[in-house]
């Protein structure tokens, strides 16, 4: 009952019976490329107007409140609107680059849903190397925050797309090394592998095996989706917009999209890793759908992101830098020897 | 398995052609009347003074590449990470000897000062 895994693949059947191979595979990939796009456009109009929402409450303000219910149609007139801006382009920018960086950003953003599992049997497509390929694809952000500086031909566009280059890049080591100790506690790669590994109750969950590396994850995976306090990139009150200041219309909105996507894929991975994935808390509440599970615990995640930002001030471009290599590295070798340590003794 | 990362090239050209024809149906209602004024770039309001394509910090490069090192072993480790438990206490002393030397480096990069930013 109620489990969406079934579904998918009695349609797969169903088209087998009548289509050559070929035609399968390339329908089902459209069919399921359109319907993570749904999922993730609604999720974006959800999460901007929850974003807006909690920052509100958390400085004693309403928020949005006259657009529908407590201003949930808040984002769609937003989008509605943006959607009939003019797109400024200044007259200097290299325009291929200009047009091709927000197509990258976003497509990188969405790529990462190609292994993400949802829940039980609700994964696109389980690859033998998932979470390698989720760390490869999700880096592309960093070639289309980089065109977008440059190409604007606009001096705060080109700190904001240096700078967030060079963050981005050097959080990319200690959190694929954190990455690292989930993946020797599970001995695979594939996303649904790591999930099962954890089946059980909540005391199997890796959370509580290496508790060290969820916590550099979670730094480094926040510095990622360059969320405050690691917004460094665009920082509106030093660099008024970062690499996105030229963009208008349409084109922004990509930006926009994919920044809110990258948060819940951070959350995602990090529930997929240390949180069980779709496993219910004790093996007895197994009743509730998985992907419920799923979304649950990744919302929660997103939550405290959102929280992070109205708790912590923006730290110093040094600080970033000093913090990632200084700090945060040691600390996830730290982390691969323990882990190393603790299966070799406790097997 | 082939065939699952067929998926993935499909995929690219499923993204490519949501944002192409969403930017195509925004080009059909939005006003389009440029004039020399807004398509300058932003300034805070001034006129800008030079081009944009200027020097920057050397810094930027430094990070690159020690980010190229330090990556590199990541991938190193991945495979090894995936059959730690079948290769037991041997591939766990290897691994130690390969991360020491890694650490090493790391140290060695900090006592020149390559880590210090400015």
């Amino acid at each position: 009952m109620f489990e969406l895994g079934g579904i998918f693949e009695a349609i797969g059947k169903w088209l087998n019976g009548f289509l050559p191979p070929v035609w399968v595979t390339i329908i089902s990939a459209v069919i399921t490329g359109l319907a993570v796009l749904g999922f993730l456009s609604l999720l974006a109009l959800f999460l901007v107007w929850w974003e807006r929402k909690i920052s509100a409450h958390m400085q004693q303000r309403y928020g949005p409140m006259r657009t529908g219910w407590h201003g949930v149609l808040q984002t769609i007139a937003d989008g509605v609107k943006l959607l009939q801006k003019e797109d400024l382009m200044p007259k200097d920018a290299d325009r291929i680059v200009y047009f091709w960086a927000p197509i990258i950003c976003f497509g990188a953003a969405f790529m990462a849903y190609l292994v993400v599992p949802f829940g039980k049997g609700i994964i696109v497509q389980d690859l033998n190397i998932g979470i390698l390929y989720i760390i490869a694809i999700t880096t592309f952000t960093v070639v289309s925050l980089l065109m977008a500086g440059w190409a604007s031909n606009n001096k705060w566009a080109l700190l904001g797309g240096m700078r967030s280059a060079a963050q981005i890049i050097s959080y990319e080591v200690p959190l694929s090394l954190a990455i690292v100790g989930a993946v020797m506690l599970a001995q695979t790669l594939s996303m649904n592998g790591i999930v099962s590994a954890q089946a059980g109750g909540f005391w199997h969950w890796y959370v509580f095996r290496e508790p060290l590396g969820f916590l550099v994850y979670y730094i480094a995976a926040t510095a990622e989706a360059n969320r405050t306090p690691f917004d460094i990139p665009e920082a509106e009150q030093e660099l008024v917009a970062g690499f996105n200041i030229e963009y208008s219309g349409m084109k922004f909105a990509m930006f926009f999209l994919a920044e809110f996507v990258n948060m819940f894929t951070v959350s995602a991975i990090a529930v997929t890793l240390f949180f069980g994935g779709w496993q219910p808390l004790f093996s007895f509440l197994g009743f509730i759908p998985s992907w419920v599970w799923f979304m649950g615990k990744s919302l929660v995640s997103v939550f405290v992101l959102m929280w992070f930002r109205w708790t912590y001030p923006r730290i110093r471009v040094d600080q970033l830098m000093n913090f990632a290599w200084k700090f945060l590295l040691p600390l996830a070798f730290l982390n691969i020897i323990l882990v190393g340590f603790g299966i070799v003794v406790f097997k | 398995m082939i065939g699952n990362f067929a998926y993935a090239g499909i995929w690219v050209l499923v993204a490519i052609g949501f944002v192409v024809i969403t930017f195509f149906f925004a080009r059909l209602i939005r006003p389009q009347r440029p004039n020399p004024t807004k398509s300058r770039n932003y300034e805070c309001g001034e006129f800008p003074l030079s081009d944009s394509h200027l020097q920057y910090n050397v810094k930027y490069y430094l990070f690159a590449l020690i980010f190229v090192i330090f990556d590199v072993e990541v991938v190193f480790l991945f495979p090894w990470a995936a059959v730690f438990r079948a290769l037991g206490l041997f591939a766990f002393i290897e691994m130690l000897v390969f991360l020491a030397i890694l650490i090493f480096g790391l140290i060695y990069a900090w006592k020149k000062k390559a880590l210090q930013w400015v």
